[in-house]
């Protein structure tokens, strides 16, 4: 068993000049393409005993985040569409006014005591995640003049295999900055940026609560078994 | 989307057949990724962790990863995947590790030595380290494998087998003493680590 390269145009290069940081941090000289092995198709098993979750970001006991509560929800998948049940998905964002929990965001935005910005979830039987937080806000970083981050939130995730290893980031719908954001955009192929963006869901918006959005993701699939024309 | 000009499909990993879905954009883990970060998952053999019972030959996995000018790369994520000292992935042990480079580049592991990790038919792998990536700059992760100077194996051993003599270096980890091994990983430039598309 192994797991499929993923189509080239739906990911992104690793030289990408719009985007500043890769230009000293991208590989100059090829990879190189192995056979995958077990150390490729095994994964640690990461389970809510070793790595506790937290469903919740927006509220607990005794403090409640500032911002519009939204509540996300999806699947992981593979790509032949089926669960992979216990993936653990790990997110990460800035707070309602556009600044990270973080020591090094300088952004001259307020801090919220109440917001951490940090949550971790395990996908069910049918490969289903959900949690609760607080839309982010949009943040100026200095790749090129007047340049902001679309809203978004981090997401890792760790899936069967540890080629299925995936961090992204999730955007919202109708955001005017997707356009002009060059991370966003390193994606080749306009449908595979398209899948970045959570829909709005009325069926997880929870009334008088919270927004509900959309996000599915999608994990490499395994390789399709026995050559269908051997030579 | 045409998937017809995959110049893949020859080699049997897609193109032809392509699945109904297709895997998510990887989008770069970014300067805030700490929020994620817990010092503790360094420790291998942190005393209320998984592995506290787990006996074995420890050892320190240490280096820096340097840019394109050499210059330290402070706000990485490493992370590394590994066998138990049998070179089992399906025992106890539990073989994950996260670490952040601190302001001099920087990463630190505690960790048990990783037994050999049998390969296709009788072969074995070389006791080796999977090593991943991620940063602000990097769009996706880059993947690569950490081995152990001196062990018998690395002469056979098939990823190590398929990387230029001359560059193999790049991912062999020498030993400094008191069970730590360095390997430096440099992105870009002279003495570019090899990066594996796995
Ligand atoms: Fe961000």
């Amino acid at each position: 068993m192994s797991y499929r390269l993923p189509a080239p145009e739906t990911q992104p290069p690793y030289d990408a000049p719009d985007y500043g940081s890769t230009h000293k941090r991208h590989p100059k000289q090829p990879l190189i393409r192995i056979a995958q092995t077990l150390s490729e198709t095994s994964a640690p098993r990461m389970r809510p005993s070793l790595y506790e979750t937290t469903h919740n970001l927006a509220k607990g006991p005794g403090w409640e985040a500032q911002g519009e509560r939204i509540t996300v929800a999806g699947r992981v998948l593979d790509e032949d569409g089926r669960p992979v049940p216990g993936a653990m998905v790990e997110v990460w964002q800035a707070n309602a006014a556009g600044r990270y929990n973080h020591e090094r965001d300088q952004h001259d935005a307020p801090l919220d005591p109440n917001f951490k910005g940090e949550g971790r979830i395990f996908t069910d039987a049918e490969g289903w995640y959900r949690y609760t937080t607080i839309r982010p806000g949009a943040y100026p970083w200095r790749n090129h003049h007047n340049a902001w981050r679309p809203v978004h939130i981090h997401y890792s995730l760790f899936g069967a295999g540890f080629a299925q290893r995936l961090i992204t980031q999730m955007y919202f719908p109708g955001d005017p900055l997707l356009p002009l954001d060059p991370i966003f955009n390193c994606v080749p192929d306009p449908a595979a940026r398209q899948r970045l963006v959570a829909a709005f869901d009325l069926e997880v918006t929870e009334p008088e609560y919270a927004l509900g959005y959309r996000f599915d993701i999608v994990l490499r699939g395994r390789d399709a078994t026995p050559m269908e024309n051997p030579a | 989307m045409s998937l017809a000009s995959d110049d893949r499909s020859a080699e049997g990993r897609g193109g032809l057949n392509r699945p109904p879905l297709q895997a998510t954009a990887s989008q770069t883990a970014g300067p805030y990724w700490h929020l994620i970060d817990f010092p503790e998952w360094a420790d291998l053999l942190r005393s209320n962790g998984p592995n506290a019972a787990i006996a074995g030959e420890r050892i320190t996995l240490l280096g820096t990863v340097t840019d394109g000018d050499g210059a330290p790369c402070p706000d990485a994520m490493v992370e590394i995947w590994q066998a138990d000292p049998e070179g089992r992935y399906d025992g106890d042990f539990h073989g994950f590790g996260r670490c952040a480079t601190d302001q001099a580049g920087r990463f630190r592991f505690l960790t048990l030595k990783p037994g050999a990790v049998r390969a296709e038919g009788n072969a074995f792998q070389a006791p080796h380290v999977v090593v991943s990536l991620f940063a602000r700059g990097l769009l996706k992760q880059l993947v690569t494998r950490l081995y152990f100077a001196g062990e018998p194996l690395n002469e056979q051993d098939p990823v190590l087998s398929a990387v230029p003599p001359d560059r193999r270096g790049t991912l062999i980890a020498r030993p400094e003493g008191d069970g730590a091994w360095r390997l430096d990983m440099r992105l870009q430039g002279e003495g570019e680590m090899v990066f594996l598309e796995i």
